[in-house]
């Protein structure tokens, strides 16, 4: 059985986004990374629509009937990628929410200790 | 209140309440607390309910959180406050009926008696407690994933009765808001490298604890919660 290129590519991006999905974000080595593969995503998504059949044949090559079938899968990878960040993205944003309300909780509690040990003790 | 049982009150062991919407049951939990222990501290988790009067009315310190975070924040918020407050026990205990006070007097008795720094509850050292089949199966293989994780080898998890004294409740650092930082204390705990010791508890199904306890499907979020973080 022949493996169609196309199988390897997809299988890479699948294991790149379970990667991703138990790294940071936040750092900017990774930030930079996202911003180059968008300039890339920019790039072939104009080259695309300027001339057509470049897609179509790139997606022949990886053993893809048709362009709109790869960017289908494309979109899939990207589609798996932005949950995996926005999910870090969002553990993140609630862990500061938590720090945040703890604090508030217990110098709301401090104050009260210190207002009843006070005058009335 | 000591006059009640006519026992000597508790002093350097303060009962943790995480209080999420228990309002019909927690001024029973907070006056059943009280004729042991001098201090309970619930914090409550942003309940709608009324849960909060409720506690104080009978006589617990009540802790605020403007918004629900979940029962692991409220536990850690509540470590924190009592261990400020100087005390040398923190006992974990949960707001819906289902411990018993004699247990956590007995658990803090065993951890003065042997000088242990974490006494953990287990419901599965006796046969006091019923279970069902599907919740003893699903409980062992929380059991058998949180010693995976720890290296400890606990005979119960995700059982909400601990006695932590506070050298070891200071490496307590909760960072699962949710029902996974059950797993997660041993974890912690397990890092403090103090000496620690099972005791039997007994965890009482009432019908109201079963209507509100946790589904078992809820197990799938736990585990979710703890490969994905």
């Amino acid at each position: 059985m022949d493996v169609m290129w196309i199988q390897v590519v997809l299988l890479v991006g699948i294991g790149v986004v379970a990667l991703l999905l138990n790294r940071s974000t936040a750092d900017a080595r990774h930030q930079a990374i996202r911003r180059l593969m968008l300039l890339g995503f920019v790039l072939a998504a104009a080259v695309s629509v300027m001339v057509p059949q470049w897609l179509s044949a790139v997606a022949n090559r990886l053993g893809v009937g048709r362009g709109a079938d790869l960017l289908l899968y494309a979109l899939v990878i990207a589609f798996l990628s932005y949950i995996s960040t926005s999910h870090r993205r969002m553990n993140q944003l609630s862990a500061k929410i938590t720090a945040l309300t703890r604090e508030l909780t217990l110098t709301e509690a401090r104050l009260e200790d210190e207002r009843r040990a006070g005058p009335g003790a | 209140m000591a006059a009640m049982t006519g026992l000597p009150l508790i002093d350097d062991a303060w009962l943790v309440v995480p209080l999420f919407n228990e309002a019909e049951v927690i001024g029973d939990v907070v006056r059943g607390a009280r004729e042991r222990f001098r201090h309970v501290v619930c914090v409550d988790d942003g309940s709608t309910d009324g849960s909060a009067a409720a506690a104080q009315a009978a006589g617990a310190r009540v802790l605020r959180h403007p918004v629900n975070l979940g029962q692991g924040a409220a536990l850690q918020t509540g470590i924190e406050y009592v261990v400020g407050a100087g005390a040398r026990y923190v006992v974990t205990f949960d707001a819906d009926g289902q411990h018993q006070v004699t247990d956590a007097v007995a658990m803090v008795e065993l951890a003065r008696a042997e000088d242990v720094a974490i006494v953990f509850g287990s419901r599965f050292l006796d046969d006091r407690t019923r279970a069902g089949l599907l919740k003893r199966v699903v409980l062992k293989l929380a059991v058998w994933f949180t010693n995976q994780s720890t290296g400890l080898r606990l005979t119960d998890a995700h059982n909400g009765l601990r006695v932590i004294r506070s050298d070891a409740a200071r490496g307590v650092h909760l960072t699962q808001d949710r029902m996974a930082h059950a797993s997660e204390i041993v974890l912690h705990l397990q890092r403090t490298h103090l000496p620690w010791r099972e005791h039997p508890v007994h965890v009482l199904y009432t019908d109201y604890s079963r209507g509100k306890g946790q589904s078992l499907l809820n197990s799938v979020n736990i585990l979710v919660d703890l490969v994905f973080r």
